[in-house]
């Protein structure tokens, strides 16, 4: 499947863009809602892009009235991205979600502070509140990935999504002083694929659970490189701002990609693990 | 309103104005749309395209003013005849043009938007403001404008009587704002998509941060 990155698409805004996916993810719902970081929020860097926005977002409880429905009416399959500061907002909002798809958990957002509860205790809390299909979304900057992939899976997830930015800083040339108002932001870009690339790869070999992956992914040979290394499904991000029609280019581009074992061959993923295991340690 | 569409478009010419660059592309199957609304254009070399209103529509083309500010721009500015580039829109809300009496208010590259609003308005007057002779060459854009350069303010230029329709540098739509509630003003942030994805172009409007590309560009005075 070919889905958007959370928080690089706004179906309500782009419902055109958002009928060229497999699925849409939303922006993360947190429990209250997130005005967000004040700007400046971007900056383009060498070969990628910092945000902070700081999941600005209506809260659970605007997000259920006013959004939802509205999103549920584009008949368009809806995975719903959850956030929060403790394993409790994780659950509560998982528990108020029917009719949608999938959730996935955003446990790595970078432009604010942690959650206190591990990433296993929020998967646990939520697993507990929902049947419904959960993404756990890790960050590529914890130091043992393959470790919390396992932690996850072994408390419930049904499914990764790696990975989400890593966390950079960008210096105005003249001033060097940060241009984001928040200092630092989350990478994304081309810049970030062979660190998303080698988390995917070491997170199927640890876990085998269906991933869907990201980070740069711009072609339909980016696709295939991430189905290679043990990605179920692929998200597209930064992408999507540079080119709206990008999801459509990418399946006509995988249409004429010159290799077998394309997206979505069950078997791409077999042969990822044949890898030698040095190469992505 | 027209669908944003984005296609690639041949380089026509690209002038030079003072330090900024009149960039002409063939128009293709892109609506020009309506005065003050934007477009997304390929920056060759950069991973995202950049924001610029549209300066005039010639028939057959869009022509956009270009201050070469960074690495992006710069890159449009030094685009010659029959390379092209991808351009997307166009994107977001312009001008309202029911005014009974316009006066049209730029400032340095603000005066972008003006030339094509003010063909749609059959050629209201307008004061223009820049921070040198130099800068002040794309006055041509709009013949007949008043020009006020440094240290004169364009805001000392404004005669009362006027619905003002002003795009420029903050302070001076700040400046504006003061004068004439219910301005409306053209404003500018950095954006990623200009299509709302990507939530980068937050600007506090009403107490609230709202997205720029969608809510605006163009904005009523509070």
């Amino acid at each position: 499947m070919l889905l958007n990155a959370s928080g690089c698409l706004d179906a309500l805004a782009a419902p055109e863009v958002a009928r060229q996916l497999d699925a849409f993810v939303t922006k993360t719902v947190t429990p209250l809602p997130r005005e967000g970081n004040a700007p400046p929020r971007i900056a383009e860097t060498a070969h990628g892009m910092l945000n902070a926005i700081g999941l600005a977002n209506p809260g659970r409880e605007r997000f259920l009235a006013e959004q939802l429905p509205r999103l549920q009416e584009l008949a368009i399959p809806l995975w719903v991205s959850v956030g929060g500061f403790c394993a409790r907002d994780y659950a509560d909002t998982c528990a108020t979600l029917e009719a949608v798809d999938a959730i996935e958990l955003n446990l790595s957002c970078p432009n604010v502070d942690e959650a206190a509860d591990s990433a296993a205790a929020i998967v646990a809390a939520c697993r507990a509140a929902t049947s419904l299909p959960l993404f756990a979304k890790l960050s590529a900057a914890h130091p043992d990935v393959a470790a919390v992939a396992r932690s996850v899976a072994a408390a419930g997830a049904d499914g990764l999504s790696l990975i989400n930015t890593l966390r950079g800083l960008a210096l105005d040339p003249h001033t060097l002083e940060p241009v984001l108002a928040r200092g630092a932001g989350g990478l994304s870009g081309p810049s970030l694929k062979p660190v998303a690339l080698a988390t995917v790869h070491a997170c199927y070999a640890a876990t085998r659970l269906p991933i869907v992956g990201m980070g740069g992914i711009a072609t339909a040979q980016d696709v295939v490189e991430f189905v290679a290394c043990g990605a179920l499904h692929v998200a597209l991000g930064t992408v999507l701002f540079a080119d709206a029609d990008a999801p459509a280019r990418i399946r006509e581009e995988l249409a004429v990609v010159p290799v077998d074992d394309r997206y979505g061959a069950a078997h791409a993923a077999e042969k990822a693990l044949e890898l030698p295991a040095k190469a992505v340690a | 309103m027209p669908s944003p569409r984005r296609e690639l478009l041949r380089v026509a010419g690209a002038e030079s104005l003072g330090p900024y660059t009149l960039l002409r592309l063939a128009r293709g199957g892109v609506d020009p749309g309506a005065p003050g609304q934007f477009f997304m254009l390929e920056a060759p070399g950069r991973l995202l395209p950049r924001a610029l209103s549209l300066c005039l529509a010639p028939a057959g083309e869009l022509a956009f003013l270009v201050d070469p500010v960074g690495p992006g721009t710069a890159s449009l500015c030094a685009l010659a005849r029959g390379d092209a580039i991808h351009v997307f829109g166009p994107l977001g809300h312009g001008f309202r043009l029911d005014v009974e009496r316009p006066l049209l208010v730029g400032g340095g590259v603000g005066v972008a938007p003006l030339p094509y609003l003010a063909e749609a308005l059959r050629f209201p007057p307008a004061v223009l403001g820049f921070r040198s002779g130099w800068h002040a060459e794309a006055a041509a854009l709009l013949p007949g404008a008043e020009v006020a350069i440094e240290p004169t303010l364009v805001t000392e230029l404004i005669r009362p009587g006027h619905e003002l329709l002003a795009c420029g540098p903050e302070p001076m739509l700040h400046a504006v704002a003061a004068l004439c509630p219910g301005a409306q003003l053209a404003w500018e942030a950095p954006m990623a998509c200009g299509y709302g994805a990507c939530y980068g172009c937050a600007v506090e409007i009403g107490g609230e941060l709202k997205r720029l590309c969608v809510e605006g560009p163009v904005l009523l005075a509070a």
